[in-house]
């Protein structure tokens, strides 16, 4: 059996070559022309996909985890099976989860991103309950004392104090995220991994895609730890001064 | 917002920890006049904190009442009750995220006072405990303990309340800047009057700074609640007695100055050690001892003499 890009005795040719060239002949590991010539229409879009992928897995992940990080911190008996569950998804290998989720949902990103979102539960959960019990007792003692109300308390206390742990649990998560959702395109070629499986797909692995694909979801989750970190910095001034 | 002083009474005050043996405070009954310190003051387990934390309903009562201008305590929306009381605790617990400024502005921010009033007022309260207003913009982590327990005090006070509890406000900090926060405590309690509870476990501190203390003993019942001079010169009962220690009668001297002793007139002065009206008969029995005297000239303010005071006068 022959895979469709192997013609005739010539070797492996490679499609999406654009114009071939002595780096791509060799299988370079990294090409510029062909990152150039591809960048509209395999990396970018691929790119855009992983963000989208990423932004909505650790955005539905965090209000979810905050809602039963919530109920774990007011309500101690659920702290610990709601922290095993949590704790029991992340340890489902993604690709199996993947494989799990395809009877229900189908070969579609919704698949991916119910994976993604439980996978952010088990980092984001801890660590929003951890932040919110960090609060000093004599902080507490004091609220209620001058007379906060326990929501306000919640708000105006127990959730800017627990910040740092938070937006340290969201940093996990995101790059966390980045890095498991490139194994979406198991499923369908869908964001950074499309390319990346695609290389690997190869007969000699394609390299100059592999690189490429694989550098920009390095690339993309250390803008996204940087931007977070950032983040951690403008929201907890108090934090910085010692 | 509340302002003007406050008359508290304890009534029959009771708390029984539910599936603790014998009660946390019993029976505790006593007036703290309006604008007057009372310090609760005993061995641990006497339920000094556990009465305090009585008043603003921290700890809910098990019977009896506590009024404030003779109104129930209970009769308060709890909310609103513990905002009108200012409260001061030993960790002082101040808001690690907000700035002094913030931190001063909680009770009034929730009052609903607006941005700039809460500036005017925090600079005002600043100023007041002795911060430069350059404080004003500072996180607490960037204070020292002295400076925290100031802007504490600062803080129960941002709205003016008409009772303060303060629980082992000064009990955290080193004896020499808490002695200086003791001072500045009771020179700005001669400005403001406030109805103020206070807690400490040091029967120096009580006796320093309450109008009244009141001793109590385990199990939350009050042994003496009286001025301090009348406790140390009167102690109710042993434990009393044992409590305020074997130098009460120093303790006394200390309270005591030299111009509330009847002089005998000023002939024959010559050669006595001089000492102003104002010195305590402490420090006065000190001098003698230290001079092997047996007289003093007591001086008014201007250097002339008011009269003399011999060893027995100091002792009577």
């Amino acid at each position: 059996m022959s895979a469709p890009w192997v013609l005739g005795g010539g070797g492996p040719v490679i499609p999406k070559f654009g114009t071939p060239n002595q780096c791509l002949k060799n299988n370079g590991w990294f090409c510029p022309g062909w990152v150039r010539d591809h960048w509209s229409d395999i990396l970018q879009p691929a790119l855009i996909q992983h963000i989208e992928l990423t932004v909505i897995a650790v955005g539905i992940g965090f209000v979810a985890s905050f809602v039963l990080a919530f109920v774990g911190f007011r309500f101690r008996v659920f702290d610990l099976p709601l922290g095993a569950a949590t704790d029991f998804l992340y340890t489902i290998p993604s690709i199996a989860l993947f494989q799990l989720l395809v009877p229900f949902t189908g070969l579609t990103v919704t698949t991916i991103e119910i994976a993604l979102i439980s996978y952010t539960l088990f980092v984001l959960y801890r660590n929003i309950v951890t932040g919110l019990r960090g609060v000093p007792a004599e902080v507490l003692e004091s609220a209620r004392g001058m007379g906060l109300t326990r929501r306000q308390t919640f708000w105006r206390v127990e959730v800017p104090l627990a910040m740092p742990a938070i937006l340290a649990g969201v940093r996990v998560a995101t790059v966390s995220t980045i890095s498991i959702a490139t194994v979406g395109a198991f499923l369908i070629y869908y964001g950074l991994g499309g390319p990346i499986f695609d290389a690997l797909g190869q007969p000699d692995i394609f390299r100059t895609e592999l690189v490429a694909a694989g550098g920009l979801a390095i690339l993309l989750a250390l803008t996204a730890d940087a931007l977070i970190a950032l983040l951690q910095r403008v929201l907890t001034p108090w934090n910085r001064i010692r | 917002m509340p302002t003007e002083a406050a008359e508290l009474v304890f009534d029959e005050a009771t708390k029984v920890y539910s599936g603790r043996e014998g009660a946390a405070v019993d029976h505790l009954s006593l007036t703290v006049p309006a604008g007057e310190i009372c310090v609760l003051v005993g061995p641990s387990g006497g339920g000094k904190t556990t009465a305090l934390k009585l008043v603003n309903r921290l700890i809910p009562l098990t019977s009896g009442d506590i009024r404030i201008d003779g109104k129930s305590i209970l009769d308060y929306d709890v909310t609103e009750l513990r905002r009108s009381i200012g409260y001061v605790i030993q960790q002082v617990g101040l808001f690690p995220h907000y700035t002094v400024e913030g931190n001063v502005g909680i009770v009034p921010h929730l009052y609903g006072e607006s941005r700039s009033w809460i500036k005017a007022r925090s600079a005002e309260l600043l100023d007041l405990v002795g911060l430069d207003p350059s404080y004003a913009k500072r996180f607490p982590a960037q204070l020292s303990g002295g400076e925290r327990q100031r802007v504490g005090l600062a803080r129960a006070l941002a709205a003016n309340p008409p009772l303060m509890l303060m629980d082992e406000p000064f009990g955290a900090i080193d004896p020499i800047v808490r002695a200086r926060l003791q001072d500045e405590f009771l020179r700005l309690q001669q400005e403001l009057r406030k109805t103020v509870v206070f807690v400490t476990h040091d029967v120096d501190e009580a006796i320093k700074v309450g109008d009244r203390i009141a001793i109590l003993r385990e199990g939350g019942r009050l042994a003496q609640y009286d001025t301090p001079r009348r406790i140390l010169a009167e102690p109710a009962d042993e434990f009393v007695a044992e409590f305020v220690g074997r130098d009460r009668a120093l303790k006394g001297l200390a309270l005591r100055t030299l111009g509330e002793l009847e002089l005998t007139p000023a002939a024959g002065a010559d050669g006595l050690p001089r000492l102003p009206a104002e010195t305590s008969l402490r420090d006065a029995l000190a001098l003698l001892i230290a001079e092997r005297r047996d007289a003093l000239l007591v001086v008014g303010a201007d250097g002339s003499p008011l009269g003399i005071a011999t060893r027995e006068d100091l002792l009577a």
